[in-house]
């Protein structure tokens, strides 16, 4: 059931593209055609369900504090979680090229369909934003890891070539001259986002983080009201 | 000089990072809901570019080509680990609301991009001006964008209140006017810089494209 929840949430509520945002640049660079767009995409699922595991193994078991309890003692208290940007991007560019070098061996028709495409991911951000977030949302074992890199990939696969079919097709309309390109890319991604926002309400998971916004705003509020009565207490006294 | 100053103010204008060159566009649009992020943002990827750009074009004739991507995202890791580190030092809060999107500096696609574009060709003095230039193009948008965000979102610039109360209806808000919450979401972003573009464009209409 966790699994399921996790896997619906990635790809419709929390998408990549339309909530964080993530791997835009590619995202606008790489969508005039259908087939590059899907070329990318498939490379985006592919390394994302590789890096995501296994930097999920790195935070656990290296740089969160007292992940080296392992090691010994002596270990525990260390925190090394300032690391884990150039730990994971050091993870994600290696991957990128071991996969290229091996993808390129045993397989060279997927080599030639994903080739191209593998540099690029190396700086996508939506790379290092999933091993980011997963970081920052504290996914708890490793199953739910590699899950939340495969569905996410596929939140992100969806977007691209929904927004490559899309403007295949728009070449054909009449778009006012300073919109065109770019411009339009970038309206049209909104109101597929405000779309997309429409899955919020789809699982309980989607309505929960609104609630912690608002009780956090209430708390910090509360903390203002605390500080102004201090405050007033002490011009007072 | 004057070729000096134009690295500077181009990308102000005509050559701009996001709107021209399309680079850097994920952290413009996710944390543009206010206008504080925003500001911050543009210091710390100005300075990232600023020394990242002097760094790279330092080393630049003794990296080897075929691994230059490594060393370039291991020089800008650990700037933004500087980075990061400050403001969890001394603006705990702030750090906490951007989140991961300090970490995704080092993907942004500006700092790569102009790593490769500039950088690797070019000496200290001049890249360092290209990284300066780029960032500050970068966060002009950034701080249009956070602007109007915030102004039309939460009626509020820098957290004051700059249009009234909205609870006891002061200012504009006596004459019915209402905070649009709408702002404050993931679409209105993407909307906002489609629209910048479009001025942009209509001002300068040798930047049009094709279909």
């Amino acid at each position: 059931m966790e699994h399921i929840e996790l896997f619906f949430k990635s790809i419709f509520i929390d998408n990549m593209v339309f909530a964080t945002f993530l791997g835009m640049c590619s995202y606008l660079a790489v969508s005039k055609k259908v087939s590059t767009a899907v070329g990318l995409g498939a490379a985006v699922i592919f390394v994302l369900a590789i890096t995501v595991p296994l930097n999920w193994l790195l935070d656990q078991y290296i740089l969160q504090e007292g992940a080296l309890a392992w090691l010994g003692e002596e270990y525990a208290s260390y925190d090394l979680s300032f690391l884990s940007f150039i730990m994971f991007i050091a993870t994600i560019a290696t991957m990128v090229q071991l996969v290229e070098i091996v993808v390129e061996k045993f397989s060279p028709s997927l080599y030639n369909s994903l080739g191209i495409f593998l540099p690029l991911i190396a700086v996508n951000c939506a790379i290092l934003g999933g091993s980011l977030f997963m970081q920052s949302r504290e996914i708890a074992t490793l199953g739910l890891a590699f899950n939340y890199g495969v569905s996410s990939g596929i939140g992100w696969f969806l977007a691209i070539l929904a927004i490559a079919a899309i403007r295949e097709k728009i070449r054909y309309s009449n778009v006012p001259g300073p919109l065109r390109g770019l411009g339009i890319t970038f309206i049209i991604t909104g109101l597929m986002a405000i779309g997309f926002m429409s899955f919020g309400g789809m699982l309980t998971g989607g309505d929960e983080e609104v609630k912690e916004e608002n009780t956090a705003q209430v708390e910090t509020a509360k903390e203002d009201t605390k500080e102004e009565l201090a405050n007033n207490t002490t011009i007072n006294e | 000089m004057a070729k000096d100053s134009r690295l500077i103010l181009d990308p102000l204008g005509d050559d701009n990072p996001i709107t021209i060159q399309v680079l850097g566009i994920c952290s413009a649009l996710a944390i543009t809901a206010e206008l504080k992020a925003s500001i911050v943002m543009t210091i710390s990827v100005l300075f990232v570019m600023g020394a990242g750009n002097v760094v790279i074009s330092l080393i630049r004739n003794i990296i080897p080509s075929k691994i230059r991507i490594i060393v370039q995202l291991t020089v800008v890791a650990a700037l933004v680990i500087i980075v990061d580190q400050v403001l969890k030092a001394y603006s705990y809060q702030l750090s906490k609301e951007l989140g991961a999107f300090i970490g995704l500096i080092i993907t942004n696609c500006i700092i790569m991009g102009r790593f490769e574009a500039f950088a690797l060709a070019n000496g200290p003095w001049r890249s360092f001006l290209d990284g300066i230039g780029n960032a500050l193009g970068y966060g002009l948008i950034l701080i249009i964008v956070g602007f109007f965000r915030e102004l039309l979102g939460s009626g509020t610039l820098l957290g004051f209140p700059v249009l009234g109360d909205p609870i006891a209806k002061t200012g504009l808000y006596s004459i019915g006017y209402e905070n649009n919450g709408f702002m404050l979401l993931a679409p209105m972003a993407l909307i906002v810089v489609g629209i910048i573009i479009w001025v942009q464009r209509i001002r300068n209409p040798a930047l049009i494209e094709d279909n």
